[in-house]
């Protein structure tokens, strides 16, 4: 095969001249690294938003009080206050609503929570015990609410991770008593780390009965003689029946809410499913956009491929005069010196992937680093490609320029 | 003795366009050599022997006149048949030897048969057989900057006859040579000569000639004179032409 001795000889020219070697794959090295860590740490990010939303279940609605976006002047959110326990009861209803499979009411405010001399202010959360499965929440130890405490009003209380580290440090909180606004609470329970983000991490919260969140602990305020609720927590029967749940639920809220048809929603819902759709639009436009930052400073590599073959070809120019002399013909030159640029830019392309690897596993040892940067395989198939595409286009003047050369002239040359 | 004749050179001009000027090179030059000759050829710079010698080197193509390098007519040819014309036929020794950077000299020798498409087990063993030839058998992996100036020509005169070609046709073989070396470099040329090779050579420097068989002599782009060397060199043509200049 010709094309095997043609690489030999590229590589023997690449060996002779190392330096320049080393300074034309440069770019490519560069190039291809920032292409693969730039892309790496925008799937990375995505893969860990996505991670977090899905923690928190995907089939959620999250219903809230007060007007919604479409039209009209936005009231203040939850300043309506207009969801009640009765809109939860009438979702329950499985006849009416058979895309929602449970229906989890919660009523929230701040509290202070003492245990012996610690004492925090944080989210106390009135619920249902179909919260838990709601939310996906899990116990570490102890358990949740059962539909017994939440309907006896027992002053039992379930703590997050976090707000249970907090108060208790190293006891097993589990049996022992606190006091929320002054009343004790036996914990029954603590959960297990959820993550998700900020305000709305259940890792900093405490859980009771929703009736004693609603009247002795904050007496919660009234619509049509109903205690009203701060969120509507709605999981539907599967991912793809979300919409559908979304619709039920919206017509019933707004029967319930005697709402005619050119009055907009008194609540909005929120759909964890679109959030999630947002989250990964955003992702896939983050990485197009890091990639293609990455894709310039490749195709600038290419460019000083390109520079670097043309001084290389202007300093050979007797031993092209040579070669041409003892027998190689325009398709020798031509061949010679594309090849040197493929193998130089693929070359690159390699260590290029060597050092995005590298750069990875560095990122993976700094801690406010909280998600790794994701080299894939596809990523390493555009790169390479890539990095050849540029040693053919780059490499393709300065070889024609080569081939042009007269021997004699060449010959001639200094 | 069958006279075979590896060069026929027709009634050759060679005009070159500089701007505005035409640059007669050669005025209608005609030339014959046999097989197995030696001849040197001469004349001051300008008188158009480096051209003459591209002609004979088939790098150029002449104005008129033909050229025949053993019996095949090479003005009809494409640059590809010119190429591989150069590569079996003609073995090319360059003044400053022309060797490849940081490559040994194995290598360089093998340069040629690379672009014949010679296989490389066959080739290693030319190129081997080559360096042994002109006295470099235990030099074949060194590379150019661990070798002599002598050396170096050497392996330049390695590769050129690698091919087993009809012509060695030399460009001022000594030209960049101290005269112990240049001496070492002559005495080869003559055991190759020896040995039955056709060889052409480009020189002015009328020592070197002498040592050749046949001297001719350019000025002006014409042969002003060509002439079998006897023991004594013809230093006077050489130095008439010179004076002309």
């Amino acid at each position: 095969m010709k094309i095997i001795r043609y690489l030999r000889v590229a590589l023997e020219s690449i060996t002779a001249h190392k330096l320049r070697a080393i300074l034309t794959m440069l770019g490519i090295i560069i190039g291809v690294a920032a292409v693969l860590v730039t892309m790496g740490i925008g799937r990375g990010a995505a893969a860990n938003i996505t991670e977090r939303i899905e923690s928190q279940g995907t089939n959620l609605l999250t219903i809230n009080p007060g007007a919604s976006s479409s039209g009209g002047i936005q009231g203040d959110s939850g300043s309506a206050g207009t969801l009640t326990l009765k809109d939860a009861h009438d979702l329950m209803n499985k006849d009416l609503h058979p895309a929602v499979s449970l229906v989890a009411p919660e009523y929230a405010a701040n509290a202070q929570l003492v245990y012996g001399d610690t004492n925090v202010r944080e989210s106390v959360t009135g619920v249902t015990s179909d919260y838990a499965a709601v939310r996906n929440l899990t116990v570490a130890s102890g358990e949740f609410l059962t539909d017994e405490q939440v309907a006896n009003q027992s002053q039992v209380v379930v703590l997050g991770s976090v707000l249970a580290a907090d108060l208790f440090e190293d006891e097993n909180p589990v049996g022992l008593s606190l006091r929320i606004n002054g009343q004790p609470f036996q914990v029954v329970g603590v959960l297990d780390e959820a993550g998700g983000f900020g305000r709305s991490t259940p890792d900093e919260k405490a859980f009771v009965p929703i009736g004693i969140a609603q009247g002795r602990l904050f007496n919660a305020p009234r619509y049509r003689g109903e205690y009203t609720v701060s969120t509507l927590n709605v999981s539907a029967a599967g991912a793809e029946q979300v919409a559908e749940a979304e619709k039920q639920v919206e017509m019933t809220l707004r029967l319930n809410h005697n709402l005619t048809a050119d009055q907009d929603n008194d609540f909005s819902v929120f759909n964890q499913a679109s959030l999630l759709e947002t989250a990964s639009d955003i992702a896939a436009t983050l990485t197009i956009f890091l990639g293609a930052i990455g894709a310039v400073s490749l195709v600038v590599g290419g460019i000083g491929i390109m520079n670097i073959m043309l001084v290389s070809v202007t300093e050979r120019t007797r031993e092209i005069g040579l070669r041409k002399a003892i027998g190689a013909h325009d398709n020798d030159i031509l061949m010679q010196f594309l090849i040197e640029a493929l193998v130089l830019c693929f070359l690159g392309g390699l260590i290029g992937v060597g050092l995005a690897y590298g750069l990875a596993a560095i990122f993976a040892q700094i801690p406010a680093f909280t998600f790794t940067v994701l080299i894939q395989p596809d990523a390493l198939m555009l790169a390479l490609g890539f990095s050849l595409i540029s040693g053919l286009v780059f490499g393709i003047y300065p070889a024609l320029r080569a081939t042009r050369l007269d021997p004699i002239e060449a010959l001639r040359s200094e | 003795m069958v006279n075979e004749s590896v060069i026929e050179i027709q009634d050759m001009t060679k005009v070159y366009q500089m701007g505005d000027i035409k640059v007669h090179a050669l005025r209608g030059v005609s030339l014959e050599i046999q097989k197995g000759e030696y001849v040197a050829i001469m004349g001051a710079s300008g008188s158009g022997k480096s051209t003459l010698m591209n002609m004979i080197g088939l790098l150029d193509r002449p104005t008129s006149g033909t050229y025949k390098i053993r019996g095949v007519e090479s003005s009809k040819l494409s640059k590809s048949q010119l190429a591989d014309l150069r590569n079996q036929e003609i073995g090319f020794v360059f003044q400053r030897f022309n060797l490849l950077p940081r490559i040994s000299a194995q290598r360089q020798v093998e340069l040629p048969l690379f672009y014949a498409g010679v296989a490389s087990r066959k080739s290693r063993e030319m190129a081997r057989a080559a360096l042994e030839r002109v006295g470099l058998g235990d030099r074949t992996h060194h590379r150019p900057d661990e070798l002599s100036g002598g050396q170096q020509q050497r392996v330049a005169i390695a590769r050129a006859l690698v091919n087993q070609p009809s012509l060695l046709l030399a460009d001022e073989p000594t030209g960049a040579l101290d005269s112990q070396t240049s001496v070492e470099v002559m005495t080869l040329f003559e055991e190759l000569h020896a040995q039955g090779l056709t060889v052409v050579m480009v020189t002015h420097d009328p020592l070197v000639a002498g040592r050749a068989k046949r001297v001719v002599t350019l000025s002006d782009g014409k042969i002003v004179s060509d002439k079998a060397n006897g023991h004594n060199i013809n230093i006077s043509a050489w130095e008439a032409a010179y004076e002309n200049h």
